[in-house]
């Protein structure tokens, strides 16, 4: 089927209605993906399911790849050109947290509702969705859920498909449980890592007072925060998280530090990662503690432009239903697409709170127009209004 | 006596509901024998889970495999929102006091099950507790399968185990402290091939309408019980059958708890072996406390000879007399 770009604004109420009579099979597929635990390098059971739900309504090539990746193709009537429609699988919680979701008549919560167990319910309900909409597209849509998104995960599902998959890939679309309105269509420069530090265990009364990790890394961060940022092209250091010690009277003998470097120039970021590591150097030599550093993410910048088809086609679809685009730059499954030249972008599908929290949770009825969005922006790619 | 038809039992009528994945054909099977099947989830104030349950029952079992022809909550009159949470997401919501209302208005979990009778339409009725917080649509096709394949199983209860085993160490199975302190050494006394149900007590069957119109039920604690000794005394063991649904999470009972659960079953237990005359006609006690446990996917009992022989007071031991010189 070809549709003008405006037949599918047109569509876009009735597809929105239709969705929402599906509420159940979106729901259903987000309690009990969402219920799987998935931190990431662990997701073979989540990603085991979803392909049975590929195989269940069809789907003839379903299946796991080398990296856990789980992949379906709904065929197109053309059988040509491909759009990956990816979601990650992996969430930041491990696997001894309760992952039971609560569904309320107005929201789901539990860990890792929102990121991204609902943008991956999202890609496992495509199939029914599309069919209960009568929608048949030209091009083959590969559904994917991706493993190995998050933190030390590096991108490493999508970027293995994308160098060992022989399929011509179109466009992309990545899809997140929240915030309904992001639209993404570049990557920022980025470099993630982690600052350990460790003293050593005896107790040394000719160090008394200085001799502990905490002010070790203490030190590090000092210095991380003399380090001068440029207003262009636009840098930020952020320290994202930091643990240590083990009690109020024990010296701590450990602590690290984990942070990301993120700028719109790669230049930047490496000149920001080489002042890094001279401050581990540093202050190494200054209290002869061990400190590591371990640098074990990156992302090149770049992206399509905001004048793109696919970005100002996405925009004009969002605007018809009522969602403020917010356009944000990602650190996401974006970056992959960007490194392999693809045309993508990555869309929220509903209104997320308390994200990365144990009361996690997102509103149900606004997932409604963030499915049809993603519907939207589909049928515009799969008719060739975004190239 | 007992031992092999009750591992004959084991054998045939134990399920793991992963046997029965091909939901395709179970909907095939249901249509072609024309069945028509209900849920009925009893509820009281479990407006954190019902809507959960509601949601997978309805999307898994009633749209994408049309197994359950209706979704029914009977609610004893929850004070929070559990009737407007099930309705919101599609459930037919009934109160039980307002089922048959020109009876005697009474309160407990076994009230709304046999109001459930009534009210819904099915040929087979499949109860699934509202607590559950790790539902999953296998649930309710794990309990009513043996029922669709098998036309002489009548009653089918669930049991909570194990993810499918892995190792070849055998490991005990059973139930909760209930089943197993009271229950089953209970049944071993008066009704040995009863203890074959691993979990007698779990609040999770499918049943035959023509089975449950004929039998009564206790409205409190007693009405699983109950059930088993009426169906096993009307239709033996092969009316049976038990389908392990891995694991079900669910709230703990403190111990004082369990005691009220024990007292009240207790009741339910000596009416029906009173009223069976076992209590008047039993000349000897059984001596064999059953148990189970399992080995790979296999069920086995495990009997322990338990006689308890007693000494006379020491005083009339001629021994001892003569020692102690008692005359």
């Amino acid at each position: 089927m070809e549709y003008t770009f405006e037949q599918i604004l047109k569509q876009l109420p009735e597809i929105s209605e239709k969705i929402k009579e599906s509420r159940e099979v979106i729901l259903a597929n987000l309690i009990m993906l969402g219920e799987i635990a998935a931190p990431t390098f662990q997701e073979a059971r989540r990603i085991n399911f979803l392909t049975d739900r590929f195989s269940e309504v069809g789907l003839l090539n379903s299946s796991v790849d080398e990296v856990g990746n789980g992949v379906g193709i709904l065929d197109g009537e053309e059988n040509e050109d491909n759009i990956l429609i990816v979601a990650h699988a992996d969430t930041v919680f491990s696997e001894k947290v309760d992952h039971t979701l609560t569904v309320e008549p107005n929201r789901v919560w539990g860990p890792g509702v929102a990121d991204n167990s609902l943008g991956l319910a999202v890609v496992a309900s495509l199939p029914t969705l599309l069919e209960r909409l009568n929608i048949k597209l030209n091009n083959n849509l590969i559904l994917m859920g991706a493993t190995r998104s998050l933190g030390r995960g590096n991108l490493e599902g999508l970027r293995f498909f994308l160098s060992n998959n022989k399929l011509p890939i179109k466009a992309g679309v990545c899809v997140e449980g929240a915030q309904l309105g992001r639209l993404s269509h570049v990557s920022i420069g980025m470099l993630r890592g982690e600052i350990t530090c460790t003293v050593p265990e005896e107790y040394d009364w000719t160090r008394f007072g200085d001799a502990s990790a905490i002010l070790t890394i203490n030190e590090v961060i000092n210095k991380i925060n003399d380090i001068p940022l440029p207003k262009r092209p636009r840098t930020s250091i952020v320290l994202g998280s930091i643990e240590g010690g083990a009690s109020f009277n024990a010296i701590a003998t450990s602590a690290n530090l984990r942070f990301e470097i993120r700028s719109e120039s790669s230049e930047m970021v490496e000149e920001i990662g080489s002042r890094m590591e001279e401050i581990v150097a540093e202050v190494t030599s200054k209290t002869g503690d061990e400190i590591n550093l371990d640098i074990f993410a990156r992302r090149e910048p770049g992206g399509i432009k905001f004048s793109h088809p696919l970005a100002r086609k996405t925009r004009l679809i969002m605007e018809k239903q009522d969602i403020q685009p917010r356009l944000a730059p990602s650190t996401s499954e974006l970056a992959a697409f960007i490194d392999k030249n693809i045309p993508a972008i990555t869309l929220g599908i509903s209104k997320g709170d308390n994200l990365h929290e144990v009361k996690e949770n997102i509103e149900i009825e606004p997932l409604f127009e963030g499915v049809t969005q993603l519907i939207g922006t589909i049928l515009a790619i799969d008719g060739g209004h975004c190239e | 006596m007992n031992n092999n038809n009750i591992q004959k039992w084991l054998k045939n009528n134990t399920y793991h509901h992963s046997e029965f994945w091909d939901l395709k054909e179970m909907v095939k099977q249901k249509e072609q024998k024309e069945l028509t099947i209900s849920l009925c989830l009893p509820t009281l104030n479990e407006e954190k889970t019902i809507g959960k349950e509601v949601v997978l029952f309805k999307s898994e079992l009633m749209n994408r495999y049309p197994l359950l022809d209706e979704i029914a909550v009977i609610d004893s009159g929850s004070e929070d929102k559990t009737r407007e949470v099930a309705r919101t997401f599609g459930a037919d919501v009934y109160l039980a006091n307002e089922i048959l209302p020109n009876l005697e208005e009474k309160k407990g979990k076994g009230e709304n099950l046999w109001k459930a009778i009534y009210q819904l339409k099915g040929d087979i009725i499949i109860y699934v507790d509202a607590d559950i917080k790790n539902i999953h649509p296998r649930f309710a096709y794990g309990l009513v399968a043996p029922l669709i394949y098998r036309p002489e199983v009548q009653y089918v209860k669930a049991f909570y185990d194990r993810p499918l085993a892995v190792s070849d160490e055998v490991r005990p199975s059973g139930g909760g402290r209930v089943t197993e302190i009271l229950i089953r050494p209970l049944f071993s006394l008066f009704f040995p091939e009863l203890t074959a149900i691993i979990q007698p007590l779990s609040g999770e069957y499918a049943v035959r309408r023509k089975v449950l119109e004929r039998i009564p039920f206790p409205i409190g604690y007693g009405v699983e019980t109950s059930h088993l000794i009426d169906v096993y005394s009307k239709y033996g063991l092969g009316a049976f059958a038990q389908t392990d649904l891995d694991q079900r999470v669910h709230r703990n009972q403190p111990t004082r708890a369990l005691g009220r659960m024990a007292f009240g079953l207790m009741q339910t237990f000596f009416n029906r072996a009173k009223s069976l005359g076992l209590i008047e006609n039993m000349t000897e006690f059984e001596t064999v406390l059953r148990q189970y446990q399992v080995k790979k996917d296999n069920y086995e009992q495990l009997t322990f000879d338990i006689k308890e022989d007693e000494r006379p007071p020491m005083i009339e031991i001629p021994e001892y007399r003569e020692k102690y010189n008692i005359d």
